[in-house]
Order: structure tokens, then C-alpha cells, then sequence
């Protein structure tokens, strides 16, 4: 099967700063990719080049097999930008059916994409009225219009609750289901919550890093921290037995490690006698983020 | 064409939330009635039924009033979709900008072909209730309903034109006035300041018929006044009406509509959200 979204080399400047550098990507049909990043750092350019609103200076994009922005391209793909906007005069419903017609589909599918997103009740009421929660979710009911082949969704999470988080990804896996490609941003990596088949990591406009959660956890390598209780009226023993490691405040004892080295540090605490239970914690998302999203010179 | 015809019933609904179908209309309507009342007196002089005389005095409101209405609901439509920041979105469809555009003519077209017809239609009405012999006017009451719907399209373009290139609504409103004080003002102003130097030389007879045909506006007045059995009550334009033939003033309004349109297109096209 061939690949929904393809770049290569993919070069943007603004007024001679280079907003994306030498970037190069695949997304394949049915795969939900994360692309993380800092405000700035080349998410919503490279969104808006594949969307063909924004033209690129070298490299080349191929969505769904046609140039980005041509008919046959847009077509197929749905966006769903940051801040969903609405004219405030039309109900949900009219502007879910005009999103409908403008895609060439029958508008009277348009209650059944509002409940689709929990906004059944809200359908006859102007947009005017809505949350910015609601907003978004009219932005992700016309996002599902027509089964798009690739799903273009900026910073979609930003405005939701975590329930409604939940919801939405559910419905992404739908979607994936069904073969949709689907291309999500954030800010961070807690927030797409390990829902994602690949995680992408842009920084200054360069590709950092790409690979599943378990992909960049090996290849940052980051030390493992290791906490260790010891057995009543031990401590020193286990102090003496364990020279690297550091008394906190709480009695327990606590070591860094390398990923390499897990193992063998692991055996050796359990084999100790002194040891009343320990627990491995593994870097935590924003450190494996903070790792690859570190801006030059920092 | 379900594309068009989905943005132009969106755009509809959009403008009579908004109270421009019921300002337009009004507009017209008070504007068209007290000039069928103040134009009732000339009648016995001229000769002319009293349709026909009206049909004078509404060329010279229109000319006025049609574009400023055309370019009040035209500034905001590409300025304004940049401003709440839906444009992006709406360019991501599999939708072109002349398509887009064109839904939105028909939208404020029908708009203001409702506000003409409601205001021709209600001094028509005034003009029947007091002359019964204003039958002979009708058409020219017709030629100036087409017209003005022509010259409302011209300005109705201008205006997209002008919204696409200042991308934010308070600059397209700036812009859109200095237009229609152009166009629609000033320029005749210039031209009566040219002649009075000029005084009647080549100036005058060369240049004045390709400027007053070069200028949608004044294009407008001359077919309306050139065409109707009433020019003398619409005083001094009835001189140079008779001396620019009617095919030559129909062609320029009914090229601008065409012109302005593709210059809104263009500009657009220059956008990028």
C-alpha cells in the first residue's frame, strides 16, 4: 500500500529564517502519528504546507498521490486547525450542512456528525452561544465528513476535558480503523496520552527525533531511577552496600542508572538482604520530550 | 454549482442575522418614497407622466446609494472570514476561490436586488396611485432596476477586491469608503472642475465621454438618462447623455460587474491565510 502522506527534505523559510529544515516524513494509510513540538518550532507550518495553504521553498509533499492544495488533494484530506472558528450567526447545524455540501456529501448528515461528537442538543443553537469546547468539537464533526484519507488536526486536544479527551481518541481509532491517516500536534507528550501509532519530535524546524513511545524511550536513554526501602534498622547497612546511591529525606535510598545497566544494578539490589522493597521509575514523558525538543544551545 | 449555491444561502442567512437584508431594504425604501414625494411637483412643467420623472429623480439617488449599500455588505466578506479565522479552514475544501466568491455575489446580490425592487417598487407604486398614466414610464423603471442591480454587482466586486487586499475588516471599511467618495463623489467633481478650465475645447468633447464612460457610476446615469423621455428633469448629466450613444454607456455597466469580479479574484488569489 502506498504511503498517504510523503516528504522529503522539506524546506520552509520566512523572510530568511528557516522555519522547517531538511524534514522528511512518511505517514501510512491507518497509522495515527503525533508531531510534538514547542510554540514555534515548525507544527503548524508543516501542517498548513501539507494542507497546500502555504507554499514550501524545496524538498517535495505528496498527499494521497496529488500535489498538496490541488483538488484531489483536498478532496481527501480534513484539517482541523487550532482555536476552531465559526461565523457566531449560524447554528451547528447550518454549518455543519454547508461544510457537507461544500464536500459534495448530503447535507441532512449533518445531526448525525453533531451527535457523532456530543453536540446533538446544541445543533439548533448559533455558534455564538457555543464553548470553546463545543467549538472544537464542530471543528472535529466536520473534520469526519466523507471519511477522509488523511486527517490534518492542530493542537485538537487543547480545548477538551479529559473525559472528552478520552472520547476523542476513541473516535480517532475509528477512523484508523477504517484506514484514515491521521497527522495530530501537541505541545506536549503527556497530552496525546501513548494513543498514537509514532511520535514525531520537531524542534527549530528540525525533525529530533520519530519512533513509537517505546522506540524513543531506548533512544534516549535516559537514566532510570531506582528507589529503594530498606528493611527496619538496615538503613546503613544498605547505605554501606549501595555507595552511588543517595539518602533522601524520606529513609529511602535513591540511584540513577543507565538503561543498560538496569538489569545488573536490579539483581544485585534484590539479592541484598537489607532491602525491604523497591520500586522502578522510568523516565517520565516530559523528560523523554524535554530530551529531544531541547532548543540549540540549551 | 451546489457549492455556489450552498455559500450563497449561507452568506443569505449570515446577512439577515446580521439585519443587512432589513437595512438595505429599508434604506431603499425610505430614500425611493421621499423622492416620489418631493419629485411630485416638476410633473405639470415637463410634460412627462410622473413615473418617468421619478424614474429621473432614482437615478440620482441610485447612484449614490446603491453603491455605498453594495460596498457596506461586500468590505467584511474575505477581511472578515481572515479576522474570525475561518478562512484557513474553508481553503482546505475542496472548494475554489472563485466558487467561494461567487456563492457570496449571489448572496448580496439577491440582497440587493430585494432592497432595489422594494424601494423602485414602492415610488412605482406612489407614482401609479397619483398618475394612472405612468404606465409609459415602466420601461424605464425596468432599465433602471437592471442597471442599478449591474452597478450594484460592479461595487459589489470592488468591494470583495478591496476586503481581499487590506485582509482586515476596519482597513477594508476604510478603503471601501474612499471608493465610493472616489468613484462615486469626487470624480465628478474633478470632470466639472476640468470643463469650467477647459471651457469647451477638446477637453471637453474628446476626453469627457471616455471618462464618464470609464466610470461605472457614470456610465449608470447616462444609460438611465440617455434612455428616458425625462432626461431634462435630471438637469445637467441630460447633456452629455445625449451626446454619448446608448449602446456605448450599456456596454460599460455591463462590462464593470464582469471586470470587478475578476479583479476581486485576483485578489483573493493573493491571499494566503
Amino acid at each position: 500500500m502506498t504511503s498517504t502522506l510523503t516528504i522529503s527534505h522539506l524546506t520552509k523559510r520566512f523572510a530568511g529564517v528557516e522555519a522547517l529544515r531538511d524534514v522528511s516524513l512518511t505517514v501510512e494509510p491507518g497509522q495515527r502519528v503525533a508531531l510534538l513540538g514547542h510554540n514555534g518550532a515548525g507544527k503548524s507550518t508543516m501542517m498548513k504546507i501539507i494542507l497546500g495553504l502555504i507554499p514550501f521553498d524545496s524538498g517535495a509533499v505528496t498527499v494521497c498521490g496529488a500535489a498538496p492544495g490541488s483538488a484531489a488533494a483536498r478532496a481527501q484530506v480534513a484539517y482541523l486547525p487550532e482555536n476552531a472558528a465559526f461565523h457566531p450567526a449560524l447554528t451547528g447545524e447550518e454549518q455543519i450542512r454547508h461544510y457537507l455540501s461544500l464536500r459534495g456529501e448530503r447535507p441532512v448528515q449533518a445531526l448525525e456528525l453533531l451527535a457523532r461528537v456530543g453536540l446533538a442538543d446544541a445543533a439548533k443553537r448559533r455558534i455564538g452561544t457555543y464553548s470553546k469546547g463545543m467549538r472544537q468539537r464542530v471543528g472535529l464533526a466536520q473534520a469526519l465528513i466523507g471519511k477522509p484519507r488523511l486527517l490534518v488536526l492542530d493542537e485538537p486536544t487543547s480545548g477538551l476535558d479529559p473525559v472528552s479527551r478520552r472520547d476523542f481518541y476513541a473516535l480517532l481509532d475509528d477512523l484508523a480503523a477504517g484506514g484514515t491517516a491521521i497527522l495530530l500536534s501537541s505541545h506536549a507528550l503527556t497530552e496525546v496520552e501513548a494513543r498514537t501509532d509514532r511520535i514525531l519530535i520537531l524542534s527549530g524546524g528540525r525533525l529530533m527525533a520519530e519512533g513509537s513511545l517505546a522506540d524513543l524511550r531506548r533512544k534516549a536513554a535516559l537514566p532510570v531511577a531506582i528507589s529503594v526501602a530498606p528493611a527496619a534498622g538496615q538503613k546503613a547497612a544498605l547505605v554501606a552496600a549501595l555507595p552511588m546511591a543517595r539518602a533522601n529525606g524520606d529513609g529511602r535510598l535513591h540511584l540513577d542508572i543507565a538503561q543498560d545497566d538496569k538489569l545488573a544494578v536490579l539483581s544485585r539490589i534484590t539479592g541484598l538482604p537489607q532491602v525491604a522493597d523497591l520500586e522502578v521509575i522510568p523516565p517520565s514523558l516530559e523528560d523523554i520530550y524535554s530530551h529531544f525538543s531541547r532548543r540549540d544551545g540549551q | 454549482m451546489n457549492r455556489i449555491l450552498s455559500t450563497a444561502t449561507v452568506e443569505f442567512r449570515i446577512a439577515g442575522r446580521n439585519r443587512w437584508v432589513a437595512i438595505a431594504v429599508a434604506l431603499m425604501v425610505v430614500f425611493a418614497l421621499v423622492l416620489a414625494a418631493a419629485g411630485a411637483a416638476p410633473t405639470g412643467d415637463i410634460g412627462a407622466d410622473r413615473l418617468s420623472v421619478i424614474v429621473a429623480s432614482l437615478t440620482s439617488l441610485a447612484v449614490y446609494l446603491v453603491p455605498l449599500i453594495a460596498l457596506l455588505i461586500s468590505f467584511d466578506a474575505i477581511a472578515g472570514e481572515v479576522e474570525r479565522g475561518t478562512l484557513p479552514l474553508l481553503l482546505t475544501y475542496p472548494v475554489s476561490r472563485a466558487q467561494v466568491l461567487a456563492g457570496k455575489l449571489v448572496a448580496h446580490l439577491a440582497i440587493l436586488t430585494l432592497a432595489v425592487c422594494a424601494g423602485y417598487g414602492a415610488a412605482a407604486g406612489a407614482a401609479f396611485w397619483m398618475d394612472p398614466a405612468s404606465v409609459a414610464g415602466l420601461p424605464a423603471l425596468l432599465r433602471l432596476v437592471a442597471s442599478s442591480v449591474l452597478l450594484g454587482a460592479t461595487f459589489l466586486g470592488a468591494g470583495y477586491a478591496l476586503s481581499a487586499l487590506a485582509r482586515r475588516p476596519s482597513g477594508a471599511a476604510g478603503l471601501a469608503v474612499g471608493l465610493w467618495l472616489g468613484a462615486v463623489v469626487l470624480y465628478d467633481l474633478v470632470l466639472l472642475a476640468l470643463i469650467v478650465s477647459d471651457g469647451g475645447g477638446a477637453l471637453t468633447t474628446q476626453a469627457l465621454p471616455v471618462a464618464l464612460l470609464a466610470n461605472p457610476a457614470d456610465a449608470f446615469r447616462l444609460f438611465n438618462l440617455a434612455a428616458a423621455e425625462a432626461s431634462a428633469a435630471a438637469g445637467g448629466m441630460g447633456g452629455a447623455a445625449a451626446a454619448i450613444p446608448l449602446w456605448q454607456s450599456a456596454l460599460s455597466i455591463a462590462l464593470w460587474p464582469l471586470l470587478a469580479l475578476v479583479l476581486a479574484i485576483a485578489a483573493f488569489r493573493k491571499v494566503t491565510p
